[in-house]
């Protein structure tokens, strides 16, 4: 049974590369990303287990726990499992669940993830790289660590598999993760703006708390066994020993539980909202061109991959209060306001792959490419306009440099306009496959990775020269503090913009016009 | 076959003499005056000349050519994979043809899709709806799409929602709806600007027989009122009993075309099918099945 769906797994993997070069190329992307990522890891654990392993030992308890608290929620937040064994698979085969858990454990560590824990796991003993006779003791921790992370993922995912399937609470969980984002960014800044000081031996002290506390629950126990071996403390060690079994069979136990319940529970659908009335489409005009805008309007407020796509930007001030190094009055904050109006005009350059073969409708139909593209567009611009302002205001306010807000909105609303006006064109020309409508934002199709770098590069490469005018006065007012040039940035970025903007409809709209077949083929193909 | 008494031979040169431009319209495609096929003065609702297509090595289209008289009850049978979805999407401007020609109503389809598209009617088979919009959203933005007025969209969506059963349903999300009423909702989609010509893919797949049954009345009487419809199906009997005109395509070619009557030749339309597409087995294999 193991050995079936081990083989199957592998077959999958393997059958993956056959349909498409990408998927290949893509994998090979990750695979190297992730081993380089590991392979870093790694050589820090041996580097500390050579010259501190004292502090190696902590960084071992507090990284473990940090991997297996990792590995259980963020599928649950962001990734969803990974659906290529999904259990319903193999409800008609009459296999009992405890089998089929082991057989689904053991496959978990086939693939670039698994594979990464294995070594990960194995990698964490290099920290007794100075006692070598506790590597042993250490690698059989770091076994029991994985199984943890693997075991534990399952029985959550399919504890909570029941309740996550209902489309509203897939949404919520997502919304959650939002939260947990904006969350995240302000303990971030309190942090770094606060006088809490991130010396060296601060850090030390640190990890040396959490490890004692972590090393008595679940998530950290596994990874303190070599170090109870080490003080040969063995009351401690058997304690641990007895949480990490303990957990592993309540874990263990839940999933086949969960397992044997799936197995009779066909997927089922569950009542979902209703709304009486038209919504966006009684408001906007009753033209195509508003009826695409409606119908976008309420996919923004309905479909959690728009919202997605945007969940960088609650977290771009941290990203520029990191390369200011957490001065809040630096300059680099006044690109806030900037960024977020690229993100946004961005956000729109792969609509048509995000109505996937819903789009056959507008094809069917022989919708204008003016009015699909400025259909598409317009709420993006309404909805970001509030938000750019917001962010510009505050930013100048901020860094206390009122001067140069009229730099600040040009450099702005030229680069939304921009970004806008690219995104037109670029969503007509070249499409990448998103997550399809209903699943996690934050799940990527397979073999996508690459293929929508392509795309992005491009894209922003496009954007960045055409912005280039408005960007160079704008680093000249701040540079000469001219108040006249900070009032010709805002009128060339607003110039530029508009004319972006406008251009980049029209092209669309003329390329949509020409080539919608041939789009509407392309998402077909992402089936 | 002779001329019936009630339609004289005089009759029919009166027509054609005042304009003779016609048998020479360019926008005419070529083979119209084949006879048996179609009258050369109307123009059949759809006329397909030669098409044709392949997927990278795969050739899903090999040359088909059919023509849906006007005011007809078209049928297109054929096994999986026998090439329907794709000849109805290279039809109606969904699927652009390597080769070959499209024409509805006499107008060339890829020469100006957007024009041709507004008479024409389309339930895809295998795609999604934008299913986050409500039942009656979904129709509503079908016909502002189609550029009608508000008025009219608002009455129409409510008689389809009415004629299609779906009245109580019209506030829930469409991702929400079973299979039949998605199928449904779909059909209303494509009935909205009341096209000259439908074009159904598996219109009755998921429906259940009450709803299939209304929507059989709904396209007979679009049918009895000089509309042209055309369904792909998997159900002989369903095709024998609703359709007056059949085409049995397999492996991307036309096997028969004509009525259906012609197409049977007096036997069931399912004998004649499987006689056609062969493939058939004795029953002498899977031995191992049996029971007992």
């Amino acid at each position: 049974m193991v050995a079936d769906v081990l083989r199957l797994r592998l077959t999958l993997l393997v059958n993956g590369f056959r349909r498409s070069a990408w998927q290949t190329v893509g994998f090979l992307v990750a695979a190297v990303y992730v081993l380089v990522l590991v392979g870093l890891a790694v050589a820090g654990t041996a580097a500390l287990g050579v010259g501190e392993p004292a502090t190696a030992r902590d960084a071992v308890v507090v990284g473990g726990a940090l991997l297996v608290v990792g590995w259980w929620l963020l599928p649950l937040l962001f990734f969803g499992q990974d659906q290529t064994l999904d259990p319903q698979h193999f409800v008609l085969f009459g296999i009992p669940a405890r089998r089929l858990a082991t057989a689904l454990v053991v496959a978990a560590f086939v693939g670039v993830g698994g594979t990464a824990l294995v070594l990960l796991s194995a990698g964490s003993s290099l920290a007794w790289v100075r006692s070598p006779a506790l590597v042993p003791v250490a690698l059989v921790g770091g076994a029991l660590g994985a199984l943890v992370c693997v075991v534990g993922s399952r029985a959550l995912t399919a504890g909570l598999a029941p309740v996550l399937e209902g489309r509203r609470v897939r949404e919520l969980t997502s919304v959650a993760a939002l939260v947990v984002a904006v969350v995240a960014w302000f303990a971030f800044v309190r942090l770094t703006s606060g006088d809490v000081g991130l010396s060296p031996q601060g850090l030390r002290d640190g990890a040396a708390s959490v490890a004692h506390v972590a090393a008595w629950t679940p998530l950290g126990a596994p990874w303190a066994l070599a170090g109870d071996v080490a003080d040969r403390a063995w009351a401690a060690l058997l304690v641990r020993l007895t949480i990490t079994g303990a957990t592993l069979a309540l874990c263990g136990w839940w999933w086949s539980r969960a397992l044997a319940a799936a197995m009779v529970t066909p997927a089922r659908s569950v009542e979902g909202s209703r709304q009486e009335g038209l919504g966006w489409f009684g408001r906007l005009p009753a033209s195509p061109t508003g009826a695409v805008a409606a119908r976008t309007a309420t996919y923004w407020l309905r479909d959690p991959r728009y919202a997605g796509s945007l969940a960088i930007v609650p977290l771009m001030p941290v990203v520029l209060v990191v390369v200011s190094g957490g001065d809040l009055h630096a300059p680099v904050l006044l690109l806030a306001a900037p960024l977020v109006a690229v993100l946004f005009g961005y956000s729109v350059s792969n609509d048509l792959a995000y109505d996937h073969t819903a789009f056959a409708l507008h094809v069917a139909v022989g919708v204008s490419g003016r009015a699909d593209r400025w259909g598409r567009c317009l709420p993006a611009l309404v909805l970001s306009l509030p938000v750019v302002l917001v962010f510009a205001v505050a930013s100048v306010a901020l860094t206390g440099r009122w001067d140069l807000l009229p730099a600040v909105l040009g450099l702005a609303l030229g680069s939304l306009g921009v970004a806008l006006g690219v995104s037109g064109v670029v969503s007509a020309l070249y499409l990448y496959p998103v997550p399809k409508p209903g699943e996690s934002p934050f799940k990527q199709p397979q073999g996508s990775v690459t293929a929508s770098l392509v795309g992005q590069s491009i894209a922003m490469l496009a954007v960045f020269v055409l912005g280039l005018p408005t960007l160079v006065l704008a680093v000249l007012t701040l540079a000469l503090g001219n108040d006249v040039l900070g009032w010709a940035t805002l009128a060339v970025g607003l110039a530029v913009g508009g004319v972006a903007l406008v251009l980049g409809m029209r092209r669309g709209g003329a390329i949509y016009d020409r080539r919608a077949p041939e789009l509407l083929q392309q998402v077909l193909s992402y089936r | 076959m002779s001329v019936p008494p009630a339609e004289p031979p005089t009759e029919h040169g009166s027509e054609a003499a005042p304009d003779p431009a016609t048998p020479h319209d360019p926008a005419a495609p070529p083979g119209l005056a084949t006879p048996g096929v179609a009258d050369a003065r109307t123009p059949p609702a759809l006329a397909v000349r030669g098409l044709w297509k392949s997927f990278g090595s795969t050739v899903a289209v090999r040359g088909i050519s059919l023509d849906v008289p006007r005011g007809s009850f078209y049928g297109v049978v054929g096994p999986n994979g026998a090439g329907k979805t794709t000849t109805l999407s290279m039809a109606t401007g969904l699927l652009r043809p390597d080769a070959g020609s499209v024409h509805v109503g006499g107008r060339d389809l890829w020469a100006d899709p957007d024009a041709v598209k507004r008479t024409v009617g389309v339930l895809p088979d295998g795609v999604r709806l934008f299913d986050r919009l409500t039942g009656a959203q979904l129709i509503t933005y079908t016909g502002l799409l189609r550029g009608m007025d508000r008025d009219t969209v608002a009455d129409r969506t409510q008689d389809l929602l009415a004629a299609l059963d779906l009245v109580g349903d019209a506030g829930r999300l469409v991702v929400d709806y079973s299979a039949g009423m998605t199928k449904k909702v779909a059909l209303a989609c494509a009935l909205i600007h009341a096209p000259a010509l439908l074009v159904l893919d598996e219109p009755f797949e998921a429906v259940d027989p009450v709803s299939a049954a209304n929507i059989r009345e709904i396209l007979a009487a679009f049918v009895r009122t000089g509309g042209t419809v055309i369904v792909s199906s998997h159900v002989m009997d369903l095709v024998q009993r609703m359709c007056d005109h059949v085409a049995v395509v397999s492996d991307g070619m036309v096997l028969a075309a004509g009525t259906v009557d012609e197409v049977r030749a007096g036997r069931s339309l399912e004998d004649r099918f499987v006689d056609l597409v062969g493939g058939r087995r004795g029953t002498e294999g899977l031995s191992w099945l049996r029971t007992s």
